[in-house]
């Protein structure tokens, strides 16, 4: 703890770097997730083989994952990114799917009886029924982009994780438990904003809560 | 404002072993309530669907006021019918109000109106606006989100209203609260209403006339009385189960046995009733006060007369009809 607080300028850098690695890859993981979700949604016999192969990601553990990307991207955060990004999409490409598959199917009947175009029907009922789902899924992914993200120090791409890795080489006990700390922090920090998008999305859920 | 007229209307579904809806011929006037009545899966739901659109059919042709819908963009063409369904399918992240809003804000009304018109409305299906404007569908009772998607329909203030089971999913005692409103607010509002139905209680209930379909086609359209007393087969005899009597004059109206003014009618001491009032209760009243006649009001006015022949009418099964199904 002393130590993130008498080095503030490096733990922030090293904050700073972890945040654009976890905000970069969640980006290009929501975009792509997004599209191939509603491919999976449409395209029925896609869905099985699609969650399969992403499933099958997930199970390889990600420091090899991130050994495999090396050749690919070279040693630097753009590999750990990649990583990342195809970790997080079996987490968001399911809850997508998952959650737009429970909308109660009356109400996009409803919906549809009453007039609205196929736009209208995404942006005004089915995007606001997904979105805590969806939001649900994002702050999984983010805790597992924080977890990867500090594996990264690794590989040259910097992050939190650098204090671990250094403390660990060096014999420094405190920056070992200054990594750990930070990291941890982070991850509940992030969960918590998440946490409360999620419960902003959903106003039924929360006035229904105060009857 | 508000005719459906479905012309040798079919709908045969891609695989489907026969037309789910067969060779449809027959007229729907505005401003009446037509129930759609018959056993489950004999095409009911398809042929209200295909009014809004939402199926297409597969031969024949509908219109609206003499309009063949499929020159109506589809989505104008639902924006101007009011659609109600079991399930209420109310939108669960909007409240009350914003549910109601829905149809005027496709229309693109100003919204001082729309305002306006949610209370209107939400007053009309007698649920306090003060009280429930800003509530959720899932704070609500299911007579409750029954009423709030009435109201939803009703918001574009439609000519036609498509009410598919409507009350399905309701206990009895709400949903005879939910008919006797219906009632109340055709009484007031004068749209045309195409009801669907497996409940024949509520069918004689609602309706001013009554399709009855069975596989697909339509086996008899016609008043309640005329299908009670004169049913067009053993199929309609029993759906209605017209056997009996007693239950069969608590069904039907007043309005439907009773014979208009004579001209020389001169307002004599013949005790009175309600037009909506059930032959039942005109029974009884003829019954307790011995009166040779009654007088029949609608909003205070004498329309008509009834005797007890005239009830002994609707209480006999017509033509063919008795005798050799007993
Ligand atoms: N979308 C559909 N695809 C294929 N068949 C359908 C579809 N909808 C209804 N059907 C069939 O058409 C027939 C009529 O169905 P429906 O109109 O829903 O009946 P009802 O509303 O009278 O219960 C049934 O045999 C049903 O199985
Ligand atoms: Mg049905």
């Amino acid at each position: 703890m002393s130590y993130l607080l008498s080095q503030p300028t490096e733990v922030l850098t090293l904050l700073l770097q972890h945040l654009r690695m976890t905000g970069i890859s969640l980006g290009v993981a929501i975009a792509l997730a997004v599209p191939l979700a509603l491919l999976a949604t449409r395209l029925r016999w896609l869905a099985v083989p699609l969650m399969g192969g992403l499933g099958i990601l997930y199970t390889i553990p990600s420091l090899a994952l991130i050994i495999f990307l090396v050749p690919l991207f070279g040693l630097n955060a753009t590999s750990v990114i990649v990583a990342m990004v195809l970790y997080t999409q079996v987490i968001l490409v399911r809850n997508l799917t998952v959650g737009l598959a429970g909308i109660n199917p009356a109400v996009l009947e409803a919906a549809r009886g009453m007039g609205m175009s196929v736009s209208q029907r995404w942006w005004r009922v089915q995007v606001p029924l997904v979105l805590p789902v969806f939001l649900a899924g994002v702050r999984i992914a983010a805790i597992v982009a924080i977890a990867i993200a500090t594996i990264g120090a690794k590989f040259n791409a910097g992050g939190l994780g650098k204090l671990l890795f250094d403390g660990i080489q060096t014999n420094r006990y405190d920056k070992i438990v200054a990594g750990a700390i930070a990291v941890a922090l982070l991850a509940l920090v992030i969960n918590g904003l998440l946490l409360a998008l999620e419960h902003y999305a959903q106003p039924q859920r929360r006035l229904k809560k105060t009857l | 404002m508000g005719t459906i007229q479905f012309d040798d209307v079919s709908l045969r579904f891609a695989g489907g072993a026969r037309p789910a809806v067969n060779r449809v011929t027959c007229q729907v006037n505005s401003g009446e309530i037509v129930v759609i009545l018959g056993p489950s899966g004999c095409g009911k739901t398809t042929l209200l669907k295909m009014v809004n659109r939402l199926y297409e059919p597969t031969g024949g042709n509908i219109f609206l006021d003499g309009v063949n819908i499929r020159k109506i963009k589809a989505t104008k063409l639902r924006q101007q019918i009011g659609y109600v369904i079991q399930q209420s399918g109310l939108f669960p992240h909007m409240t009350v109000a914003d549910n109601v809003a829905v149809v005027p804000k496709l229309l693109g009304w100003g919204k001082p109106q729309i305002q306006a018109r949610i209370d209107e409305l939400l007053e009309l299906v007698k649920l306090p606006p003060g009280e429930f404007r800003d509530r959720y569908p899932a704070q609500l009772s299911g007579g409750q989100q029954q009423r709030v998607g009435i109201a939803r329909a009703l918001a574009g203030n439609p000519g036609i209203m498509l009410m598919d089971e409507p009350f399905g999913a309701i206990d009895a005692i709400t949903r005879a609260a939910l008919q006797d409103e219906i009632l109340r607010l055709q009484g007031q509002l004068k749209k045309t209403i195409l009801f669907v139905s497996h409940d024949v209680e509520e069918a004689l209930r609602l309706a001013d006339r009554i399709l009855v379909m069975r596989l697909g086609e339509v086996v008899q359209f016609d008043t309640p009385f005329n299908l009670l007393t004169q049913p067009a087969d053993e199929f309609v005899y029993n759906l209605l189960g017209a056997d009996d009597m007693v239950r069969q004059l608590g069904l039907l109206r007043v309005a439907s046995a009773m014979m208009a003014l004579p001209p020389n009618y001169s307002n004599g001491h013949n005790p009175t009733l309600s037009h909506l009032d059930s032959l039942r209760d005109a029974l009884s009243l003829i019954l307790k006060t011995g009166a040779p006649a009654l007088t029949v009001l609608e909003e205070g006015n004498p329309v008509g007369l009834l005797t007890l022949d005239h009830i002994r009418e609707s209480a006999v099964a017509g033509p063919g009809a008795g005798e050799n199904r007993r």
